[in-house]
């Protein structure tokens, strides 16, 4: 368990590194993205399952792939561009790195001695009736925030594509 | 126990990304950084829940993903607006307030 973090938590460091120096904004959502992978395995590994699973579908999926269509629709996409901003050698880096995740990944399921996964269940158990419970407050008050989020999104975009015509 | 390496992991990518959001001048970059930081006070959470065995950790980790969720919506759309206005992503040329 030692070793596995030690070396998700340097794949984390040296993929965000590359993210905050990387100079093609492409290259460098490419890099966040193994990093929150890394970061979701780290999490797995302190015992919160639920929050690595949402680490990888909310952060990895949804927000970079917003990330990645504001890159999209900041520069002219031409097939041209994509080939300049794709080349097989942006791959490597991540390519590497998300391997030894792979690797991790695969000696967790092969060792097959999920310690935390006894404690899963009830702690997922634990973790909603805290969030509907006492924290209904919070639950509330992040509604209040998304949907402000959501006008003020479709504000913003909306004007653009008025002033676009 | 993963707990103290796990807390000097989030320091450490709270530093990155701070580095990152004071030393580059383009937007989506600084936006990058934020979120950078805002994983890295997850970590921590995540961290501190781990250790004291209690539930909290994961539920702040939870409105710190909505958090994020809102945060990068708005401000895409205002990076959107800034590149359409000033042809530019450059953080100092937005300077019409003189700040």
């Amino acid at each position: 368990m030692e070793v596995l973090f030690y070396i998700a938590a340097a794949v984390t460091v040296l993929a965000t590194l590359r993210v905050i120096t990387h100079v093609h904004p492409v290259h460098a959502l490419l890099y966040l993205v193994v990093a929150l992978i890394a970061l979701a395995l780290i999490f797995y590994l302190l015992g919160a399952q639920f929050a690595a699973a949402l680490e990888i579908i909310i952060y990895g999926g949804a927000i970079m792939v917003l990330f990645i269509f504001v890159v999209m629709l900041l520069g002219p996409l031409a097939v041209e561009q994509e080939r300049t901003w794709l080349t097989p050698s942006a791959w490597v880096g991540p390519s590497i790195l998300a391997l030894v995740l792979l690797g991790e990944v695969a000696y967790l399921i092969a060792a097959g001695d999920h310690p935390s996964m006894a404690v899963a269940e009830p702690k997922q158990k634990a973790v909603s009736i805290a969030l509907f419970g006492p924290y209904i407050i919070g639950v509330e008050l992040a509604s209040m925030l998304l949907l402000p989020g959501l006008i003020g999104a479709y504000h913003l975009g909306r004007r653009l594509s008025k002033e676009a015509r | 126990m993963l707990s103290t390496p796990a807390l000097v992991l989030a320091i450490m990518l709270f530093g990155l990304g701070l580095i990152g959001l004071l030393s580059r001048r383009n937007i989506l970059y600084m936006l990058l950084s934020l979120e950078i930081m805002l994983n890295a006070a997850a970590l921590a959470f995540i961290a501190g829940g781990a250790r004291w065995g209690q539930v909290d950790g994961e539920i702040m980790f939870l409105f710190i993903l909505t958090l994020a969720a809102a945060e990068v919506s708005v401000a895409l759309g205002i990076v959107l607006q800034l590149s359409h206005r000033f042809r530019t992503l450059d953080a100092d040329a937005f300077c019409e307030m003189r700040g």
